[in-house]
């Protein structure tokens, strides 16, 4: 490359301040984004690595080990008793979840609608949403009590007759969070396939060649492979957009599906699906801010990226705020009491506080991504987009919490509180996310780097830099 | 790349799927065949400390069971007969047998015969006897022929499958009340038997209950 001093431009070009910023910014060429991407999982193991790893790993032994104590306690071990049933296990299980739906989204949805920009943060958003997914998954398995009999919610012919009980939303879920996680990990693994031969090629060690080399499944870029791998590419995409949208529809519909004051409601699907996808950019927000930083692919995850991934968390954090206005609003014009109270406690009850919490965070802090200045201030934005997954986690809280604590006879009235071993099993979740996504940072190509290349300018033939002209291929 | 992975390494994706098939079906048959209480409970006949033998005492000597287990048709519970029981025909009968003398202890101490308990149903499962004697269902549905028995065994897998077996098709094990603690009764036929359980079905109000709190309450 480096024809970028004088060119002869033989097109119209439109004005500098109407041109769009360019996807790889310092016009990058094709062998850079390659050397920067493979780069990170090649080089020096990066100082802050192994601390950030260690850390991870500790809290992950911490969430087994909260685990092990569960299951040889029983339940008990958490803050859980009559009337509120349903804990922070239930609330992190939503929370997880929630956070996966940015990566679908963004590798499946955006995919369809041509949003090109998708590809430079598609594979850590996946990776994110596979990881969130396993740390989604954990907890209503250990929740059910008898967790050796969790293979209870499959339908598998067994010896008591029975099947699970098809009605239930509860059943829907396992079904919805385990087809999630199957396309997830299918997709994101098809996407890999490119990059992984490219690691399998700049690979220097045997072992790496063949790990590599065992994954990348023999692809050596031809044609026919690319012509494959672009229709395999398309139909998962397909495939994975109701997705984005049914999965959370169907864990709401766990509250929804109930008759209790607060959860029996329509909005719910629609209203759960863009809580996800704004916690989801949340987290990919809070991901790959210090990752862009620490692994030098700042010209990859440029300042446009992270503008408009701003932008999604202000709309669907607009909507989130519509939906608990009109929550609001229908529970006043039903006229129906014990939904009027439901919504008066959730904001002037017990729990006051997380209802507060969750309105500053998801439809107050928000509204700042109005402004451009804030969109461009690195660390303002961080900081949202972590303000952002506290109160997707205070909604949870509220939406199962207030509703419990406040049955239908004040006789039955409660006051839940977490145990340590609650709050340890959260935090755990943390450890194993983290372990996982550190260990995608070490040993797999952070980037699309095939589809990266293809939204160059060089990709672009009629690009003055693109197609068969001087310097380029 | 050929250095990495020789060439047999291309059939390798198929064996593995070939395995995994294989090991998939094993594990599989194995648990349904080695994990179920057909298995697992069937056949169990430990030995008791008194070598009570059934088979004796209902068929040479033509006792009903509620001789002995006299609480079954007013009961959730069929009771194991005290040792007094046993005495009120062994303090005649064989009085001085050896065989008998941890019967006789235990009547003249009032301390209960530690029998081995075999027919065990989980602590979340309500079985009613009365229920169930009192509307045509025999004894043998459950534990098999107890009269041709001299050291009892477990005969039916008392799992989950079996109750529903029957709380799903009761008309094919009901029987004449007057039959119901005659073992060795068989219908005519199949097909009067589920002519008859139909009619005992209406007549008696019998109910096909499947749902959860019928049994775990």
């Amino acid at each position: 490359m480096g024809a970028t001093a004088k060119l002869e431009v033989p097109c119209p070009v439109p004005p500098p301040e109407l041109e769009r910023v360019p996807l790889v910014a310092n016009t990058r060429s094709l062998g850079w984004i390659s050397d920067a991407v493979a780069g990170v999982a090649e080089g020096k193991t990066p100082k802050w690595w192994w601390p950030a790893f260690l850390i991870s790993l500790v809290m992950m032994c911490l969430c087994f080990a909260m685990i092990t104590y569960l299951m040889s306690t029983g339940v008990g071990v958490w803050g859980l008793g009559h009337p509120v049933m349903w804990g922070w296990a239930i609330v992190n299980f939503v929370w997880w979840i929630g956070i996966g739906h940015a990566g679908t989204l963004i590798s499946a949805i955006l995919f369809l609608l041509r949003q090109r920009w998708r590809t430079g943060v598609n594979r850590a958003a996946e990776a994110m949403t596979i990881f969130a997914v396993m740390c989604a998954g954990i907890f209503p398995v250990i929740h059910v009590g008898r967790i050796w009999l969790a293979w209870w919610l499959f339908p598998i012919p067994n010896a008591n007759s029975i099947w699970p009980q098809f009605r239930s939303p509860l059943m829907w879920d396992v079904f919805a969070v385990s087809t999630y996680f199957t396309v997830s990990v299918l997709f994101w693994y098809m996407g890999l396939i490119p990059d992984l031969a490219v690691m399998r090629d700049r690979a220097r060690t045997r072992l790496r060649k063949f790990g590599y080399g065992l994954f990348a499944l023999g692809w050596t870029g031809s044609n026919r492979h690319w012509s494959h791998y672009e229709k395999a590419y398309l139909i998962l995409a397909g495939l994975s957009t109701p997705l984005v949208l049914s999965v959370h529809s169907i864990v709401s519909l766990d509250f929804a599906v109930s008759q209790l004051p607060g959860w029996h409601t329509t909005i719910f699907p629609p209203y759960f699906v863009a809580g996800a996808i704004f916690s989801g950019f949340g987290m990919v927000l809070t991901l790959l801010i210090p990752i862009r930083k620490l692994c030098g692919l700042e010209d990859l995850i440029t300042m446009r990226h992270v503008d408009l991934m701003c932008k999604v968390t202000l709309a669907t954090g607009s909507i989130v705020g519509y939906a608990y206005a009109m929550e609001v609003f229908i529970a006043w014009y039903s006229g129906n009491p014990y939904e009027r109270y439901a919504f008066w406690n959730r904001a002037f009850g017990p729990y006051w506080w997380s209802y507060w919490i969750m309105i500053a965070c998801n439809v107050v802090i928000p509204q700042l991504f109005w402004f451009k200045k804030v969109r461009h201030h690195l660390v303002v934005v961080w900081i949202i987009s972590i303000l952002v997954n506290i109160g997707m986690w205070f909604e949870r809280f509220v939406i199962v919490v207030t509703t419990l604590a406040r049955e239908f006879l004040p006789a039955n009235w409660g006051y839940y509180t977490p145990t340590w071993v609650d709050i340890c099993t959260y935090l755990g979740t943390f450890g194993l996310f983290f372990t996982f996504f550190l260990l995608f940072l070490r040993f797999l190509p952070i980037i699309a780097i095939a589809e990266v290349k293809g939204v160059t300018p060089q990709a672009d033939p009629h690009h003055p830099l693109g197609g068969a002209k001087k310097g380029g291929h | 790349m050929s250095d990495i992975f020789p060439k047999w390494t291309n059939k390798l994706p198929g064996y593995v799927i070939l395995g995994g098939a294989l090991l998939g079906t094993a594990v599989v048959a194995g648990t349904w065949y080695y994990f179920t209480p057909k298995y697992t409970r069937v056949g169990y006949q430990p030995l008791q400390p008194v070598s009570f033998s059934h088979h004796i005492h209902v068929e040479q000597l033509g006792m009903d069971c509620r001789y002995c287990h006299n609480g079954v048709e007013s009961s959730y519970h069929s009771n194991i007969p005290s040792s007094t029981t046993c005495m009120n025909c062994h303090n005649q009968v064989l009085k001085d047998d050896p065989k008998l003398a941890l019967v006789r202890e235990s009547a003249a101490a009032g301390k209960p015969i530690p029998w081995v308990w075999i027919h065990k149903t989980p602590d979340y499962v309500y079985f009613n006897h009365a229920v169930h004697v009192n509307r045509g269902i025999s004894c043998v549905e459950c534990h098999g022929q107890i009269n041709l028995m001299d050291e009892v065994q477990h005969a039916q897998p008392l799992s989950m499958t079996f109750c529903l077996d029957c709380h799903r098709h009761p008309e094919a094990f009901l029987r004449p009340p007057e039959q119901v603690y005659n073992l060795n009764w068989k219908p005519d036929d199949p097909t009067r038997q589920l002519a008859q359980g139909r009619r005992f079905l209406e007549e008696w109000k019998v109910e096909r209950l499947e749902h959860c709190s019928a049994c775990h309450r």
